[in-house]
């Protein structure tokens, strides 16, 4: 699994390719952590669109994310998941607490 | 897998037991490196079957929570072996992952939607909601001190006509 970032504003995009699961979660959060701190980050969007494979560990992932913006009064969003990564945010009912975009400018125009 | 029928008085008898046409079994040190090796071995097993992507990223994504629970419940910090057992029969699969870990206290509790007994680790507490989400069927084994086993099961539509 890889991580990459850009910024856009105040708004971080938090790109994951390859597979989330338990094994890269605790690595993910903390490199998704450490660049939360040092630029001026307030938004996050989760970009999943090379993201090939995410189960439930990945869900901790976001929802500890969500809660670390929160305290910055920043929104999370997530964009591009296909069918299946949807299936299990939305089973977790991440979906009634964050919104899923179809593209980055999307979900960028919608948070500013 | 068992076909049963209903008697009289209730009862229940096996009225026929499917012979598996293959199957295999994979032990491995509970380190969460081979999470993704399970899965992918899994996945390739099932693979005989002809089944869709679809089904397959199924079956990965249920072994892959399954897995994940017996390293970090089973065993928490130690270390031990992880067992998977797969029987293919014509158009569906029975995966068993087995741990001889530290056990469970109150399965219902721990089958329950978002319920996990590690919150302070990020756990969503959605595994065994994915098992059963995207597998037919998921059964639990387990006592404290006794290890845990949970068998997942599912037919594939794509391959049974």
């Amino acid at each position: 699994m890889r991580i990459k970032f850009a910024n856009k504003g105040t708004t971080l995009i938090v790109s994951i390719l390859g597979e989330l699961d338990h094994h890269s979660a605790e690595y993910a959060r903390q490199k998704i952590d450490n660049e939360i701190m040092k630029s001026t980050t307030k938004n996050i969007v989760f970009d999943f669109s090379k993201l090939s494979f995410m189960d439930s560990s990945g869900i901790g992932v976001i929802m500890g994310r969500y809660k670390n913006v929160r305290e910055l009064n920043g929104k999370t969003a997530i964009v591009n998941s296909d069918s299946r990564i949807k299936r299990i945010v939305e089973m977790a009912g991440i979906l009634k607490i964050m919104p899923m975009y179809g593209s980055i400018n999307e979900a960028i125009q919608n948070m500013q | 897998m068992k076909l049963y029928k209903i008697c009289s008085k209730g009862r229940v008898a096996i009225i026929m037991q499917k012979r598996p046409i293959n199957e295999m079994r994979l032990e491995f040190l509970s380190k969460s490196s081979n999470e993704s090796f399970a899965r992918v071995v899994a996945a390739a097993f099932v693979s005989q079957l002809d089944p869709t992507l679809e089904e397959l990223a199924d079956v990965k994504t249920a072994v892959s929570e399954a897995v994940t629970n017996a390293i970090i419940h089973g065993y928490e910090d130690m270390s031990g072996y992880v067992r998977m057992e797969c029987k293919l029969y014509d158009d569906s699969v029975e995966i068993a992952v087995i741990d001889e870990g530290k056990g469970i206290e109150d399965i219902e509790l721990a089958r329950r939607p978002l319920y996990t007994s590690k919150p302070e680790m990020e756990r969503s507490g959605m595994g065994f909601t994915v098992m059963e989400s995207f597998m037919d069927r998921v059964d639990v084994f387990s006592a404290p001190g006794k290890g845990t086993t949970v068998v997942m099961y599912k037919t594939f539509k794509s391959v049974s006509r």
